[in-house]
């Protein structure tokens, strides 16, 4: 036997664990979902075929037509906002100091944090009767609006956990990629007498579209998925104003017992997530500096 | 290296905490082993009984699954001691306690029925019992009831019994039983300076008194009611409008939009708080933080209000055109699937309608038993507070059943996303029961 036919094989070995966890857990319940989409199923009876009945439904379903439009609304509002404030942290943390690294790891807290655990804690500190954001901003003279039961400001307050929660994690990967930047690119800027604005603006942000490119595919497919904060924060409501793509499949499915309905909800959201990020990778080209 | 370490053990703490979150839900489903053990202590002891000898030598106990939303929190302690009872008397079953919270109960055990891991017994509220028994679930009592010579159907009120009954064919036992009261707050009422509700009171009367209460101070709102399916479809009632009149849906009727005016007429007159108002506070906390001088909710508060700081009684609900109570009531059935539908049963009908079970039920006011033995309630009457428990059982007199379809969860969806709008002001009532009236009849077809 050859050293490289053994090697060979030992590729495999390695693969086969995470390829077995890939097939049983996300190829499966995809073709699965697929082949139920075409389906009516309560879960207690046996499934009723229905070819396309519960696409055409979905076509003319109102509550999930909101919810299309709020996720829109809530990436629109979302994304922008994480990767700006991401990237601001990063840049103001990317030196070697001891605040520098303390606060990495605070900012970076509440993205190990668990969805449910801070969602709580804010739907307290948002509370308007006796929450404390209300009462900071009493401290002001400002009259705090009723965040999570008014219509508007429960999509803000939404988008603005969210940020809160994620930020940490844009800041990680944008730290990476400020690392990866050859210092002398910003030597050489300087030797030429950029002030550091122009430093950012022709060097480093050039040099750091790989990490823009990567952060913002990852936000947004994240971000179409938008769920535990509204279900815990909101609730979809109020009046349905924060109704999410994901809380409408989890309520049919479990909630309503209408397994094929939810299965062609999400088959819905993977095309959309499928194309907007098939466009993304095409767009690249036009905008994405790779180095050397 | 040792900051290293403090932001590993920081990390940790915060896994730590959202794991312990993970975890503390899946305590809720406990088992009655544990609980049950002085019962199964004395099990040795049975052999030496002569009845004992003769059911030949006891083999292996047949061993049940219950499943309950309604004993968890509060009355597992009463439920083990009803299945020491029944073990007692039935040495050849056991029964095993699985719980889960209301909210998650109806997706648990349709999961586990879906993966052919049913409880052999579990309950049901008459809300969803529609649903569970149409498709096929609930194993037919009839045949089982027929071969039990102890069964004994009159003892249980002839309608919650034939409440769980469809087309003539028993699919549950009536297990309890409550009812909905108008609570009121003496002292406010006695500062108020007006008189005490009374059995007879009208919509009429309780809003006046409700103006008379908030007229006491910024923080005391004069009465409260959720503006939710549940109140809407019983002030319906006692407007004259049902959900249903034979095929048709009547939900947008004039009796209907009346009493969805009135309960919204109720925040926006200002009589009641606003969820606002309210801001994250139950109407329950409210109450006994003395800021609700009368507040519509179940006769399950009792317990939650006996530490009041004040002197409060219940009355039967004011009616509009026509008086009407609420009537919920739970069941219990057997799986389809069981394999031990027999030992099932007989602990249900134990669990139900025995003398042992419904004495512990009333001793712990775990609502009510269905039954017609009214020497079962003295203790409940005699108890306080409130003074005028009478009424809980006077407002039985005239109830009013949930309208029940299929798609229940859904009809109680819609329903109430359309009050909400109605109540932000962003449709009238008549424009959200119309559409409410055309989206059900989209679930019934």
């Amino acid at each position: 036997m050859t050293w490289l036919g053994s090697a060979r094989r030992w590729w495999v070995v390695f693969l086969a664990p995470s390829f077995a966890l890939l097939l049983l857990f996300t190829v499966v319940p995809i073709v699965a979902a697929g082949v139920l989409s075409l389906f009516e199923w309560d879960l207690l009876t046996k499934p009723e075929f229905v070819a396309l009945g519960n696409f055409t439904e979905l076509a003319g379903d109102r509550q999930f037509r909101a919810a299309v439009v709020h996720t829109l609304v809530f990436i629109a509002g979302y994304l922008p906002v994480v990767m700006v404030v991401g990237l601001s942290l990063a840049l103001l943390l990317n030196r070697r100091s001891r605040l520098a690294g303390v606060s990495r790891v605070v900012f970076f807290m509440p993205v190990v944090s668990a969805w449910v655990a801070v969602a709580l804690m804010w739907r307290w500190m948002l509370n308007s009767r006796f929450g404390v954001i209300n009462w900071m901003l009493s401290l002001v003279g400002i009259d705090g609006p009723q965040w999570l039961f008014e219509r508007g400001w429960a999509m803000v307050s939404v988008i603005a956990v969210s940020v809160w929660k994620d930020a940490g994690f844009v800041m990680i990967l944008f730290l990476a990629g400020l690392q990866a930047i050859p210092a002398d690119c910003r030597e050489a800027a300087f030797v030429d007498g950029a002030n550091p604005w122009q430093t950012f603006w022709k060097i480093t942000l050039p040099l750091l579209t790989p990490t823009v490119f990567l952060v913002s595919v990852i936000l947004l497919i994240n971000s179409f998925q938008v769920f535990e904060q509204v279900w815990i924060l909101t609730g979809g409501g109020p009046l349905e104003s924060t109704t999410v793509v994901v809380e409408q499949i989890v309520r049919n499915a479990f909630s309503f017992g209408r397994m094929g309905y939810a299965a062609a909800m999400s088959w819905i959201l993977f095309a959309f997530i499928f194309i907007v990020t098939l466009i993304q990778t095409r767009l690249q080209r036009r905008w994405v500096h790779y180095g050397g | 290296m040792k900051k290293r370490i403090l932001i590993l053990v920081g990390v940790m703490a915060l896994l730590a905490a959202a794991c312990g979150g993970g975890a503390s839900t899946t305590t809720t489903t406990t088992t009655a082993e544990e609980a049950t053990a002085p019962t199964t202590t004395q099990a040795p002891a049975e052999p030496t009984t002569t009845q004992a000898t003769t059911t030949a030598a006891p083999a292996e106990p047949t061993t049940i699954r219950y499943f309950t939303f309604s004993a968890a929190p509060d009355n597992l302690d009463v439920l083990d001691e009803m299945i020491a009872a029944f073990e007692a008397q039935n040495p050849d079953v056991k029964v095993e306690v699985e719980t889960a919270p209301f909210g998650d109960y109806f997706t648990l055990l349709q999961t586990q029925i879906a993966g052919n891991d049913a409880p052999d017994a579990f309950e049901l509220n008459f809300e969803s019992f529609v649903s569970f028994a149409s498709k096929g679930v609930l194993a037919d009592l009839g045949p089982l009831t027929t071969a039990d010579s102890d069964f004994d159907g009159a003892a249980y009120y002839q309608r919650a019994f034939d409440a769980f009954a469809i087309d003539g064919t028993q699919y549950a036992l009536p297990e309890s039983y409550s009812t909905v009261m108008l609570f009121y707050n003496k002292d406010l009422f006695d500062q108020a300076g007006i008189a005490y509700p009374n059995d007879n009171w009208t919509w009429t009367d309780e809003r006046a008194a409700a103006e008379a209460i908030n007229a006491l101070g910024d923080n005391v709102w004069g009465s409260f009611a959720g503006v939710h399916f549940w109140e809407f479809y019983k002030a319906a009632a006692q407007s004259g409008c049902s959900f249903f009149t034979g095929d048709q849906v009547t939900v947008n009727g004039a009796g209907c939009v009346e009493a969805l005016d009135f309960m919204i007429g109720n925040v926006t007159s200002g009589v009641q708080p606003s969820a606002a108002d309210m801001g994250g506070v139950s109407d329950g906390d409210m109450f006994i933080n003395g800021e609700l001088g009368m507040i519509t909710t179940g006769i399950w508060m009792f317990g939650a209000f006996a530490d009041a700081p004040f002197e409060w009684d219940v009355v039967v609900e004011p009616g509009n055109t026509q008086g009407g109570s609420h009537f919920f009531a739970n069941g219990v059935g057997v799986s389809a699937a069981s394999d031990k539908q027999e030992a099932a049963y007989r602990w249900l009908r134990f669990f139900t309608s025995s003398d042992e079970s419904a004495k512990l039920r009333i001793a712990a006011s775990w609502e009510l038993p269905t039954l017609t033995d009214q020497s079962l309630y003295d203790a409940y009457l005699a108890a306080t507070p409130p003074a005028n428990r009478e009424a809980v059982l006077k407002s039985l007199e005239n109830v009013v059943v949930p309208p029940v379809i299929e798609r229940q969860n859904e009809m109680q969806d819609l329903l109430n996303g359309l009050i909400e709008r109605a109540l932000a002001g962003e449709m009238t009532s008549q424009e959200a029961l119309d559409q409410a009236k055309a989206e059900i009849e989209a679930l019934l077809n």
